[in-house]
């Protein structure tokens, strides 16, 4: 299987962007991340600053993997949400296509009812948008004039240099 | 999966340390925790039982500068050693860009590293990877323990593709960046192919 790595650009960037920001305002939620099931994140909007997004993102992903590992050793596909609840604040946690994780944290100034009616509405715009860009990958990768790749000339300098020598 | 963002001009990529239980996986990312420039750094997650074995992973990231105009950052993942932890070392190696093989220097664990390399290869191939081509770093690890098996007898028994070969004492620093220095490497020549 090739590897197809995930090329996001600026337009579907700002259109995941503008989506998430709606669902976090929409669903009166605190912060709302989308995270690539491979544990990095993809945006997020609300008060982001509050929580170590990277740590976020890497933990969400292992906890839905092992949920996934969970769902084939009884035969399920997937389970396609996690709902925890806290004291204060809550974690809601919905697989988006096959790569895509949304994050959603609220307290009492929402509800679960109404963060899962948002989340259902999101899911299928950002699906659109992922579906695009899977789109545009492969016909990339059957496609001998792709676009140029501005990493083409990477040296052995410039890896010295990320090493700081 | 390497990640590429051009709005915000990012690069992500993904390397786990593989290796059987005490190899010194952790003791590695511990290291790179450490020497990390604190701006550049996040957060050492460690996914650990009461013991301070890992039971998931340690997932350490790290912004390493820029390329071509993009923002480099690694996501440094290290796996459960113990063989009864299988399912959760396939899961980590999901979307990965590069693989450290962490091999314990120690005659006696010979046998043990050997059953580790067959394991990273099918648990890559589960993933979609061959490990034959998929970047790749061998470091020999532990070199000061007096038990340590001669550099070229573990050469012979665990190098197969001509991959870059290191030496390392990780709780000393030894050897530590090098290695991931040779694996960044050849993820980041990945990236020319398109
Ligand atoms: N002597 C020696 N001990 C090491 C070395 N690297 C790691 N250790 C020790 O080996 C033990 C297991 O290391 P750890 O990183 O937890 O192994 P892991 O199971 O692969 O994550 C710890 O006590 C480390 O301090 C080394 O190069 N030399
Ligand atoms: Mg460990």
């Amino acid at each position: 299987m090739a590897k197809l790595d995930l090329v996001m650009f600026e337009e579907e960037f700002k259109q995941l962007q503008d989506i998430i920001g709606r669902l976090q305002k929409d669903a009166s939620a605190k912060v709302v991340f989308l995270v690539d099931k491979n544990g990095q994140q993809i945006a997020s909007a609300g008060d982001v600053h509050s929580i170590d997004a990277t740590s976020l993102a890497s933990l969400t992903a292992g906890n839905v993997a092992a949920t996934d590992g969970l769902a084939k050793l009884i035969g399920e596909k997937e389970f396609s949400l996690l709902f925890h609840e806290g004291e204060k604040d809550n974690l809601h946690i919905s697989i988006v296509g096959k790569r895509g994780i949304l994050v959603v944290i609220f307290d009492q100034s929402s509800s679960l009812a109404l963060v899962r009616l948002r989340v259902k509405k999101t899911s299928r715009e950002l699906l659109e948008i992922f579906e695009r860009v899977e789109t545009r990958a492969q016909s990339e990768s059957s496609n001998t004039t792709k676009f140029e790749s501005p990493f083409s000339e990477i040296t052995d300098e410039d890896i010295d240099k990320l090493f700081g020598d | 999966m390497t990640f590429i963002n051009y709005a915000s001009r990012e690069i992500n990529c993904k390397i786990v340390y593989y290796g059987p239980g005490l190899c010194g996986k952790t003791t590695n990312i511990q290291w790179i925790h450490e020497q990390a420039n604190p701006e550049k750094r996040g957060k050492l997650v460690s996914l650990a039982t009461e013991t301070d074995r890992t039971l998931f992973f340690d997932f350490l990231p790290l912004d390493m500068g820029t390329v071509k105009g993009f923002k480099v950052r690694f996501h440094l993942y290290t796996v459960p050693g113990q063989v009864f932890y299988d399912a959760s070392r396939k899961l980590i190696l999901r979307g990965c860009d590069g693989v450290i093989f962490v091999a314990d220097s120690q005659k006696p664990r010979m046998e043990a590293n050997i059953e580790s390399i067959a394991n990273l290869a099918t648990n890559l191939k589960d993933n979609g990877f061959d490990i034959r081509t998929i970047p790749y770093v061998l470091q020999l690890n532990k070199r000061d323990m007096p038990s340590a098996a001669p550099v070229d007898e573990m050469e012979r028994l665990l190098r197969f593709r001509n991959e870059p070969m290191l030496e390392a004492v990780a709780n000393q620093g030894t050897g530590v960046i090098e290695t991931l220095k040779a694996c960044a490497r050849q993820i980041l020549m990945e990236l020319q192919k398109g």
